[in-house]
């Protein structure tokens, strides 16, 4: 793909020169959401972690959601899937997102149900 | 039906040398390879999410666990690890750049661009392994619960952790060591903690500036810290001293959180190592001019490819130990 490089990122908003001017503008958007998640880590202002949606804590989405962006800036621009067939990047990146939401959904309901075990059930564990 | 007849199309299509994803075997193989890996360490992660579900409101919290910085004293929750991330994705940074280098046909380029990229790996397992050593010695010292169960200790003034040095008492007594004759085989007598449970009690009544943090957390998200009068009564299930973390005692809470700390951040820190391998070899073959009498650079792009998925997972791996 060498001379095929896209060089648009955000849809459009930003257009890049060259594809190493493309590598830098990602680097620094990559260190900016990693300076936003480790100081709200520091931070963990009360208004975040207060409130939950679906049980878990606003601040814990954002960690996640912000995970998910900068691995999709990594596999799209680093790993240069921006610059392959829609086929080939489909089969990657479907294939383990349906696979490892399957596994979570699982894995996580049935914890739930032994923590719910463990917590009314006529189990002494923390003694 | 027809199965004889063979047309001028058909051969084209089925006679080899297409390549309908528009990439070649070995980089179609290295998807491959990096999306069963990513199983792997999705399997890892969820499991991780299971335990940490299943024991909710007892987990350690991480930034109380992660609070050392090499060469400074005091406590600086994440910084480190977040260093660590920026250096891995810097070298993620090079590491594309050596592939786009390798594009444009530029040798000393890639060789510059590779080196730096093995450096930052260098150094990534360097802080990790510096963070494993941390982690192993222990900070402050906690005592085990007969249940299993980790019980810390807080000065009540400051309402910061207290060490078992600071208030433990020495009592005087005999260490027996291991003799011949009471086994039939000789062993290691194995690693004694500085104090034993009973000097702790006594040094936790003589001072009554000490209480008990248990491992359950409050509705603020802290740890619950015992009054005086409760502490001594947990204090009574005690039976040994912990210091430190290895796969079955863990002074920081669940030990579940020490084998799973162990194991992903192991595994992943030994993709960081075989990668900086991988990429040694690659340099060398750049440098010895391997790929310019090749034609392409192609061989440095798979090597990026495992390079930056190394990168991702530590991404999910900072967020899912780290900061949630």
């Amino acid at each position: 793909m060498a001379d095929a490089h896209k060089l648009e990122i955000f849809r459009g908003l930003l257009k890049f020169k060259s594809n190493t001017q493309k590598i830098w503008g990602i680097l620094i958007f990559l260190t900016i959401v990693t300076a936003i998640e480790v100081s709200l880590g520091i931070t963990k202002p009360k208004a975040l972690t207060g409130t939950t949606f679906l049980g878990m804590k606003i601040l814990n989405w954002i960690f996640i959601i912000l995970t998910l962006v900068k691995a999709y800036y990594i596999a799209w621009d680093f790993m240069h899937l921006r610059d392959e067939k829609s086929a080939l990047r489909r089969a990657i990146v479907w294939t383990p997102i349906f696979l490892v939401a399957y596994l979570l959904f699982i894995l996580l309901f049935e914890a739930d149900y032994i923590y719910n075990v463990f917590k009314d059930g006529f189990v002494t564990w923390n003694f | 039906m027809d199965s004889t007849i063979t047309t001028g199309a058909e051969e084209n299509a089925w006679g080899g040398g297409n390549r309908p994803l528009g990439a070649s075997y070995g980089k179609l193989m290295m998807w491959f390879f990096l999306v069963s890996d990513a199983l792997t360490f999705s399997g890892f992660l969820a499991a991780y999410g299971f335990s940490r579900f299943k024991f909710i409101e007892t987990w350690p919290i991480a930034d109380e666990v992660f609070t050392h910085v090499p060469f400074f004293h005091g406590n600086y929750p994440m910084y480190y690890v977040a260093f660590m991330t920026f250096i891995l994705i810097m070298s993620s940074v090079t590491m594309v750049l050596a592939v786009d280098a390798g594009h444009r046909m530029k040798k000393n380029s890639v060789i510059w661009y590779m080196f730096l990229t093995i450096i930052g790996g260098a150094i990534f397992v360097g802080s990790q392994a510096w963070e494993w050593a941390t982690f192993i010695n222990g900070d402050y010292g906690a005592v085990e619960t007969k249940g299993g169960r980790i019980l810390q200790f807080v000065k009540t003034d400051t309402g910061e952790r207290a060490a078992l040095n600071d208030f433990a008492k020495t009592i005087p007594g005999d260490r027996v060591a291991h003799e011949s004759k009471n086994g039939i085989w000789f062993y290691d007598e194995g690693y004694r903690p500085s104090y034993t449970v009973n000097e702790v009690i006594e040094g936790f009544k003589a001072n009554s500036n000490i209480v008990v943090r248990t491992e359950t957390i409050d509705a603020e998200g802290e740890k619950m810290v015992l009054s005086r009068q409760e502490s001594l009564s947990k204090l009574q299930s005690a039976v040994q001293v912990v210091e430190g973390a290895n796969l079955i005692h863990n002074e920081y809470g669940n030990r579940l959180f020490a084998d799973f700390f162990f194991f992903i951040t192991g595994f992943h820190g030994f993709h960081v190592f075989s990668g900086v391998l991988i990429n040694l070899i690659i340099f060398f073959n750049v440098a010895l001019g391997t790929y310019e009498k090749r034609g392409h650079y192609e061989m440095v792009e798979k090597v990026g490819l495992y390079w930056h998925f190394v990168d991702l997972v530590w991404v999910f791996v900072f967020t899912f130990f780290y900061l949630v």
